[in-house]
């Protein structure tokens, strides 16, 4: 009988782990089945290289090198602002806080965490983007530069527990032999600790990005949405993610336009997919 | 058994009072335009005063949303600033229907720009000029050397189809100027109401019913020789006002029961008094 249990909660946690498989997999056989018939009417050059975006224009135009380059951009900023910034938090909570502060931290991360984004985007509306705008003296606020840096706030939480994680896990060896050698702390974290802990670090920030390239609601608020090609930071872009939540309301069922948006959806999908893998490489390296 | 009989029994009981009352109930969904969801909100609390029995619920998310939930059977009214396109009809005749169209309101396009801006007025031409990228600094059309930042609704807005085909393109079908491609598209007028606020060099266009003291409504003129009217009801019922549309409602086929009732309740002296409140234009005038 008890074996016959043990059988049964078995099969159950592998058909709930072959479930996430088989839903990322349905997930992306329903994009590809609408992405597809796109690019029989709009060849792929067209799509990834065109400069201009009028999909419900006559003739319509559907060129979305604005949109990887703005998604791009974003994430590009977001990453510097949110990499730096979550490494030097995880050495501190890691190695140099004491466990009062250590704690208090921990939890201010989490709050972090859970704030909804559109919440974090509404904030950076009436407080980033007129500073933004007064800052640098642009025309307006609304630019990569306040999406990359409200997307590094999103991107933190990530990349600064899963750095600690792995800043805790450097073996206690390493540093006392280093410290035996006549290292400071100082010299033994940045010469020692960060050395073992680097696939970890790299880990985090990947996963970090591939949350940064897949956030909407705040993009789409303090961005701006100009489909144009961007020069500088303080030019205002639209995101891929924007674009299919700003126009999946509106597209006609069937349409080539619908069909693009689908075909957007691949691109993201395969963009977050290599550096979701990236990261599980470097993950595993790390535990090897 | 008996207690399932007492129930049906209890039903039965309830159908007959209400038919013998002649009392409406169910629900009413209604969805479509942002520039109407405040419009539609004051409409459904009136009506749900008179009758008890029927909710109605009144979202937003822009006209094409409206006349897709139309199209897809999950709402009973799209409210839409724009008329139903031939493709859209179609689709709904493959789903056995045909749309009904009902002139609830009149709206007229502020054109908005930051108090402090020296600028009172602006013909058509010169607003075209501007939207599509021709004229670049206020200097231009008579305002302090200052780039011009151009604020519009996403494609998903009747509002951004309406300002296109009538301001850009001037109603005319050989024209086919597009918004600039440095337009900031805005998620929704709130958005485009606050960038206005806060940002001396920003223009952008919304339903009048939407202008506050934070922002200042331009005076337009048909060409150089008209005079410039300001937009406020008695021009724009007088059609003086050169951008003004109608506020529509949809059904599937010829509306019955609860939904007629509230059109007829739109439609009557009291629900057009309910349009003037919320700083629309009524489309006959407020009985006295």
């Amino acid at each position: 009988m008890r074996r016959l249990k043990e059988f049964l909660i078995e099969k159950l946690i592998l058909l709930s782990g072959i479930t996430v498989i088989v839903f990322v997999v349905l997930i992306f056989v329903f994009l590809l089945k609408e992405g597809v018939a796109f690019f029989k009417e709009v060849p792929l050059s067209d799509f990834l290289g065109g400069k201009y975006w009028y999909p419900i224009s006559e003739p319509p135009r559907f060129g979305i090198l604005p949109l990887i380059l703005g998604s791009l951009l974003v994430t590009l900023g977001a990453t510097v602002f949110a990499v730096i910034t979550s490494i030097c938090a995880a050495f501190y909570i890691a190695e140099v806080a004491p466990p009062r502060v250590r704690d208090v931290l921990k939890t201010g991360i989490e709050i972090l965490a859970s704030i909804p984004s559109v919440v974090l985007g509404f904030v950076g509306m009436v407080t980033l983007v007129p500073w933004v705008k007064s800052a640098f003296h642009v025309p307006t606020g609304l630019t990569a530069l306040s999406g990359a840096i409200m997307l590094g706030f999103m991107a933190m939480p990530t990349i600064i527990s899963i750095s600690e994680d792995a800043l805790a896990a450097v073996p206690r060896h390493f540093k006392e032999g280093s410290i035996a050698l006549g290292a400071t702390r100082w010299q033994t974290m940045y010469r020692v600790t960060i050395h073992a802990a680097k696939p970890g670090i790299f880990a985090a920030s990947m996963l970090g990005i591939g949350r940064v390239i897949g956030e909407t609601m705040a993009v789409m608020m303090i961005t701006g949405n100009a489909a144009v090609i961007p020069r500088t930071f303080l030019m205002p872009v639209r995101t891929l993610t924007a674009t299919i939540a700003a126009e999946m309301g509106e597209v006609v069922h069937g349409s080539t336009h619908y069909q693009s948006l689908f075909a957007i959806g691949i691109i993201l999908f395969l963009m977050t997919f290599v550096v979701n893998v990236t990261a599980d490489y470097f993950l595993h390296r790390a535990r090897d | 058994m008996k207690r399932i009989m007492t129930v049906c029994l209890f039903f039965l009981g309830l159908a007959g009072a209400v038919a013998a009352q002649g009392e409406l109930s169910g629900t009413i969904q209604i969805k479509g335009s942002d520039t109407m969801v405040n419009l539609g909100q004051a409409w459904a609390e009136a009506y749900s005063k008179a009758h008890p029995g029927v909710s109605v619920a009144v979202t937003g998310g822009g006209s094409g949303t409206g006349f897709s939930a139309l199209i897809g059977g999950t709402c009973d009214i799209a409210e839409t600033s724009r008329t139903i396109k031939e493709k859209e009809v179609a689709l709904a005749q493959q789903k056995g229907f045909t749309p009904v169209e009902f002139k609830v309101a009149m709206d007229g396009l502020a054109v908005v720009v930051h108090p402090d801006n020296p600028v009172d007025g602006l013909t058509i031409d010169q607003l075209a000029d501007i939207f599509t990228g021709r004229i670049t600094n206020w200097r231009e059309v008579g305002g302090k050397d200052l780039p011009i930042v151009l604020l519009s609704r996403e494609i998903n807005s009747g509002t951004h189809i309406y300002f296109k085909e009538h301001v850009l393109r001037k109603g005319r079908s050989d024209i086919f100027d597009e918004f600039s491609p440095m337009a900031l598209l805005m998620p929704s007028s709130q958005a485009i109401a606050e960038e206005t606020a806060q940002n001396e060099n920003a223009i952008g266009y919304y339903g009048m019913g939407y202008v506050s003291p934070a922002q200042k409504a331009l005076a337009v003129a048909k060409d150089a020789e008209s005079d410039y009217v300001p937009p406020d009801v008695a021009d724009v019922v007088s059609g003086r006002y050169p951008i003004s549309r109608p506020l529509l409602m949809y059904t599937p086929g010829e509306p019955a029961g609860a939904v007629k009732a509230f059109l007829d309740f739109v439609l009557s002296p009291e629900g057009q008094r309910i349009v003037e409140k919320v700083d629309f234009v009524p489309i006959r005038p407020a009985a006295e």
